[in-house]
């Protein structure tokens, strides 16, 4: 019991769903199925921060053949739960999806079918199809961890806005630098 | 007689009013024309900018853009969050802090303010369109006393009736602002509705989007990539 507290051995898995209201995917990663299918993957610990959602999780500590479960509602610093991260399970919000992926962390997005306009799922399919993230739905998620290879993603290049600096500079007849 | 003279008042009013309705066409379709050609000022000088911010997502991505700005060629810069919005001009707050210390202590000048939402999510529609008409005369009033020659704009709502009131003081000849809309990342196959009006309705000078496949949608558009070099987390 010890030896899993132990920081070297320590895997966590950490579920945000942001300032939004995501009780699908907070239910699906509290089911057995879902953390025995982590416990196989050899993580230790499930975080998750469940924002304005009304179901909550059940805590436990960490036991033989499962993962220990904590959980809170909002935080002031999501990144560093983003740092110490094994995996990151999100919404589709786009911030959380690239602060994610700047930090170099493996990401699965969960998209939210609920919500009316689904826009954010077109980000998260484009991303997942260029290989920078997995792309799940609540109900799948759990095969989603069982069949997912994390060596494969390509890690996202940094963006650049100098482009579009340029361009509003020369078109307002502004020098060159 | 009597009538007669009606008559020639009546068919004079209609003249004039057909006049003015064409001249008002005439200066629209210049005022189209024009936008989107790049200005050409002999030595340019610092503009007064608008910098529309709305929530999340849309703040980080704007302020990546002012980021990447020479600060001294956009000012007096003016920041505009929507009221029920309380994290954006925070981080508005905190770019300009920043650039302040970059620039050796010198404070330059920033003002933010609050404008009045058209819509909140889920608010009836009947409703809406009396909020709609505050934020209207709200937007209005702002742009009165800004009169910016740059706006700067990604996204939300707040933007449409600002960018809309632009447009008309160019056409009344009040003040001519250029327009520059970046469409979010967040955006890959489909406009956002403020994207799709702005463009549609050539408001913008210029419209910029974030993936390929928008600019071969809308062949308007430029492409200029994924803009988001630097994440600023507010938790």
């Amino acid at each position: 019991m010890g030896e899993i507290e132990d920081s070297e051995n320590r895997r966590m898995v950490f579920v945000t769903v942001g300032t939004t209201l995501f009780d699908a995917l907070v239910r699906a990663v509290d089911t057995k199925e879902f953390k025995q299918e982590l416990f196989r993957k050899g993580y230790t610990h499930l975080l998750i921060q469940m924002g304005r959602g009304f179901y909550t999780p059940t805590k436990s500590e960490a036991e033989d053949g499962s993962v220990a479960v904590d959980y809170f509602t909002f935080s002031s610093s999501i990144a560093d739960h983003l740092r110490s991260a094994s995996l990151v399970i999100s919404h589709a919000g786009s911030g959380s999806i690239f602060e994610t992926l700047r930090l170099g962390k493996p990401l699965i997005v969960v998209v939210n079918e609920d919500l009316m306009d689904n826009h954010q799922s077109e980000l998260a399919e484009e991303l997942a199809e260029r290989k920078h993230l997995y792309c799940a739905r609540p109900r799948t998620l759990h095969r989603t961890i069982a069949d997912m290879d994390l060596a494969s993603l390509l890690p996202y290049p940094a963006g650049d806005a100098t482009p579009v600096a340029k361009l509003i500079n020369r078109f307002l007849g502004f020098p060159d630098d | 007689m009597g009538s007669k003279d009606e008559t020639c008042f009546a068919i004079s009013i209609i003249i004039i009013i057909i006049g003015l309705i064409f001249i008002a066409i005439v200066r629209v379709i210049y005022v189209v024309y024009r936008t989107s050609k790049p200005l050409r000022p002999k030595s340019p000088k610092p503009l007064s900018t608008l910098i529309v911010l709305g929530s999340g997502g849309h703040t980080a991505e704007m302020i990546n853009v002012l980021s990447a700005l020479q600060k001294d060629r956009f000012m007096p810069r003016f920041y505009v969050a929507a009221a029920t919005d309380n994290m954006s001009l925070q981080k508005a707050r905190v770019l300009e802090d920043l650039l302040a210390d970059t620039n050796g202590g010198k404070v330059v000048s920033a003002k933010f303010m609050q404008i009045y939402r058209s819509r909140e999510v889920g608010q009836s529609y009947i409703t809406s369109i009396g909020t709609t008409l505050i934020a209207i005369a709200h937007a209005l009033w702002l742009m009165i006393k800004i009169r910016p020659k740059v706006i700067l704009c990604n996204g939300p709502g707040t933007c449409i009736p600002l960018c809309v009131i632009a447009f008309l003081f160019k056409v009344v000849g009040i003040r001519w602002s250029s327009v520059f809309y970046v469409e979010s990342i967040a955006r890959v196959k489909r406009l956002s509705l403020s994207g799709l009006l702005l463009y549609k309705l050539c408001i913008a000078d210029q419209f910029y989007v974030q993936w390929p496949q928008l600019q071969r949608k809308y062949p308007r558009a430029i492409y200029v990539g994924c803009l988001i070099c630097r994440y600023f987390s507010f938790g």
